[in-house]
C-alpha cells in the first residue's frame, strides 16, 4: 500500500507517541473545523467511507451510530465507549495504538462523541494492559493540559471529557454489554439484546460501543474524506486494517495494510514469510481466535477482508491471524482454545458454562490418544448445543474452532481415538 | 463513606477520590473495580475477605455484591500471592511459540507447580490465558510488567536476578 494511505504511521514505535510528535504526524490539525462539521456531517462521512467496526464484528460504524437518539433528552446524557478490552487470541492491534498512536484515539473519540451528540466517553482498558494505560493517560492528560478536551474542547464549543477505566481480567468483557455491565461495577455478564446499548447502555442511557481500531480511523478519514477511506479495498470491505501475524512466521508483527490483501502477500510481505516457507504451511487462524480454522489448501489465494474469508468459511473477525506450520500439532492448538474458551466462559448461560467445559475436556482426550469413538460425535452435538444457544456470541466463539477442526482436519481427530491402528506416536 | 479514611490512608485518599470523580455520583458503584486494584496492590497484592468488605462499605455496596467480583475477575486474588507474581501465557499464539518452554524453565527453576508459591513467599507461579501480545510471544507478565519473546534461559535469567539476597 502506498504510504500516503497509512493510518498509522507510529504504529510500530519508532516515534515518540507525546502530543509535539503526534502533531507532526498530522493529529489535532484543525480538529476545531473537524468538530464544527457537526453530527450529521460526521456521521453521514464515516456511513459513506464504509468503515465497518474492528473489533470482530464488522457492522457499519455510521449505521450504528445512526441508532443514537438525534439529541439527548433533558437527563438522559449520551456515552460513547471505547472497547480496549483487547483479549481475543491472536489479537494485539489496539495495544499498538494505545502505547504509540494514542493520540489518534483521543482526537477520534472526540469526533465520534460529536457524532453521536456525547459528551463523555469511556474508554475500558483491559486490566493487564498497565503500561498502555499509562500511556493513554498520559496523552489524555496532554489533550486537557492543551485544552483540546474538556470544556469547549479545541476551541470548538463542545465539551468533552475523556475517562479511562480499567477491567480487572475477564475476557468476557470485551462483549459490549458485558463491557457496560462491567463499568457499572458487576460481573461482565452479557445482557439481552433488545434493548440495544444504543437506547438503554451505560447505566441505562444511550450509549455507543466501538472498538479502539474504528475510533483511531475516525480523523483520517473526516480530513481525507470518504471517497479516500472507501477506494481503497473493494465495496462493503473498505479502508486500511491492522492485521498482527503470530505464530510460525519468521517475523510476527502487527501491520497496517489495504482490506483485502492477500494472506500470502501479507505473511511473506509483512511477516517474513512461513517458517520453512510457503509449502510448510499448515493452516491459518485468519481473524483472532473465535474465527474457523483454514487448511493451507485454501489459503493459496485467500483475500483478507469481510467478505473474502466468509466466502471461504471462515471470518475476518479481529484481524489477528495465527500462523501454523507443518510441525504443528492442530488438535493441540485447538484445544488450548477450548480451554481459553472454557476458562473464558463468564458461566451465565448453561450451554456455555457447561458445554464449553465439555469441549474442553472432550479435546483434551484428542490430544491425548485418549479419546473415545464416541467423542467425534459428542464434540460436533456439544458444540452444535452451545452454537446459537446463549446470550452472547462467546459461545458461538467456542464451538467454531472446533467446528473448523472437524470440517477441515477430521482425520487429525480419528487418529488420536483410543486404540486407533492410526494413532501417532506423540 | 466511612473508612474511607482507614482504607485509603494519605495519599491513596487522593487516588481514591480522583477514581471516584470519573463516575457520576450516583454511580460510585462503577468505581469499584480499580478500588479494588488500589486496594490490593496496597495490600502485598492480594484482598483479604475483610478488606473487600471494606471496599464494599466504602461505596455502599453489599460485601456479596463486591466478593463475587473478586472470584470473576481474574486479576483480583483473595489468597496471598508472591512479592512477583509470573503469569506464564498458556494461549495458542504463545504456545506455538514456545510458551511451554518457558513454564518449564519457571517451573523447574522456583522448584513449584502452576498455582504455588515458593516457601520464602517470593515467587507465585501461574498460568495465564491471553495477555493481548501475541505478536510478541511467548509472554509472561509478571506485576505489572509484560516480558516478550522469551525462551526458556531468559525466564531462568530473570528468576535468577530476582531471588531475595540469601540465594544471591
Amino acid at each position: 500500500m502506498r504510504d500516503a494511505d497509512r493510518v498509522f504511521p507510529n504504529l510500530d514505535g519508532t516515534a515518540d507517541a507525546g502530543l509535539a510528535a503526534a502533531r507532526r504526524r498530522g493529529d489535532w490539525d484543525g480538529t476545531r473545523a473537524l468538530v464544527r462539521r457537526g453530527r450529521e456531517a460526521i456521521q453521514g462521512t464515516i456511513r459513506d467511507s464504509g468503515l465497518r467496526g474492528r473489533g470482530g464484528a464488522g457492522f457499519s460504524t455510521g449505521l450504528k451510530w445512526s441508532f443514537m437518539p438525534k439529541e439527548p433528552a433533558p437527563g438522559r446524557p449520551h456515552y460513547l465507549i471505547v472497547n480496549a478490552d483487547e483479549s481475543e487470541p491472536g489479537t494485539c492491534k489496539d495495544r499498538e495504538i494505545l502505547r504509540h498512536e494514542p493520540h489518534k484515539l483521543i482526537e477520534g473519540t472526540l469526533l465520534a462523541g460529536v457524532g453521536i451528540s456525547a459528551h463523555t466517553a469511556y474508554i475500558y482498558v483491559r486490566g493487564e494492559f498497565e503500561a498502555e494505560r499509562r500511556c493513554l493517560e498520559a496523552a489524555i492528560a496532554e489533550c486537557y493540559a492543551a485544552g483540546l478536551l474538556g470544556p469547549d474542547a479545541c476551541g470548538s464549543g463542545h465539551d468533552f471529557d475523556i475517562h479511562v477505566h480499567r477491567g480487572a481480567g475477564a475476557y468476557i468483557c470485551g462483549e459490549e454489554t458485558g463491557l457496560i455491565e462491567s463499568l457499572e461495577g458487576k460481573k461482565g455478564f452479557p445482557r439481552l439484546k433488545p434493548p440495544f446499548p444504543a437506547s438503554a447502555g451505560l447505566w441505562g442511557y444511550p450509549t455507543t460501543v466501538n472498538n479502539v481500531e474504528t475510533i483511531a480511523a475516525v480523523p483520517a478519514i473526516l480530513r481525507r474524506g470518504a471517497p479516500w477511506f472507501g477506494g481503497i479495498g473493494r465495496p462493503q470491505n473498505t479502508g486500511t486494517k491492522l492485521f498482527c501475524l503470530s505464530g510460525h512466521v519468521e517475523r510476527p508483527c502487527t501491520v497496517e495494510a489495504e482490506m483485502g490483501i492477500p494472506l500470502r502477500e501479507l505473511i511473506e510481505q509483512y511477516g517474513g514469510g512461513v517458517h520453512g516457507g510457503w509449502d510448510n504451511l499448515l493452516a491459518v487462524i485468519p481473524g483472532g481466535s473465535s474465527t474457523k480454522v483454514l487448511p493451507a489448501s485454501a489459503c493459496d489465494n485467500l483475500q483478507m477482508d469481510f467478505d473474502g474469508l466468509r466466502e471461504a468459511g471462515s471470518a475476518l473477525g479481529t484481524a489477528g491471524v495465527i500462523v501454523m506450520d507443518r510441525t504443528t500439532d492442530i488438535v493441540a492448538a485447538i484445544a488450548r482454545l477450548s480451554h481459553f474458551y472454557w476458562h473464558e466462559s463468564c458461566g451465565q448461560c448453561t450451554p456455555c458454562r457447561e458445554g464449553t467445559g465439555w469441549v474442553s475436556r472432550i479435546m483434551d482426550r484428542f490430544v491425548a490418544g485418549e479419546a473415545a469413538p464416541s467423542d467425534l460425535d459428542t464434540l460436533e452435538s456439544v458444540c452444535a448445543q452451545i452454537e446459537g444457544h446463549t446470550i452472547c456470541a462467546l459461545g458461538d466463539a467456542a464451538a467454531w474452532p472446533v467446528q473448523g477442526l472437524l470440517t477441515h482436519f477430521r482425520d487429525e481427530l480419528e487418529q488420536r481415538v483410543a486404540g486407533s491402528s492410526r494413532i501417532l506416536a506423540a | 463513606m466511612t473508612g474511607g479514611a482507614d482504607l485509603f490512608p494519605g495519599p491513596d485518599r487522593d487516588e481514591a477520590e480522583r477514581i471516584l470523580g470519573r463516575y457520576p455520583q450516583e454511580h460510585r458503584q462503577s468505581a469499584v473495580l480499580p478500588l479494588l486494584d488500589l486496594a490490593q496492590r496496597r495490600h502485598g497484592g492480594w484482598l483479604p475477605a475483610a478488606l473487600v468488605d471494606a471496599v464494599g462499605d466504602y461505596l455502599g455496596m453489599p460485601s456479596m455484591r463486591v466478593r463475587e467480583l473478586v472470584t470473576f475477575y481474574s486479576m483480583f486474588h483473595d489468597r496471598p500471592v508472591g512479592r512477583y507474581l509470573v503469569q506464564v501465557c498458556r494461549t495458542t499464539p504463545c504456545w506455538l511459540r514456545g510458551s511451554d518452554e518457558v513454564l518449564a524453565a519457571a517451573r523447574q527453576e522456583l522448584g513449584i507447580a502452576p498455582g504455588e508459591t515458593t516457601p520464602d513467599g517470593d515467587f507465585t507461579l501461574i498460568e495465564v490465558e491471553c495477555l493481548g501480545a501475541c505478536a510478541d510471544a511467548p509472554v509472561v507478565q509478571i506485576n505489572d510488567d509484560f516480558h516478550e519473546r522469551l525462551d526458556g534461559g531468559q525466564m531462568r535469567a530473570w528468576i535468577h536476578a530476582h531471588r531475595g539476597p540469601k540465594e544471591g
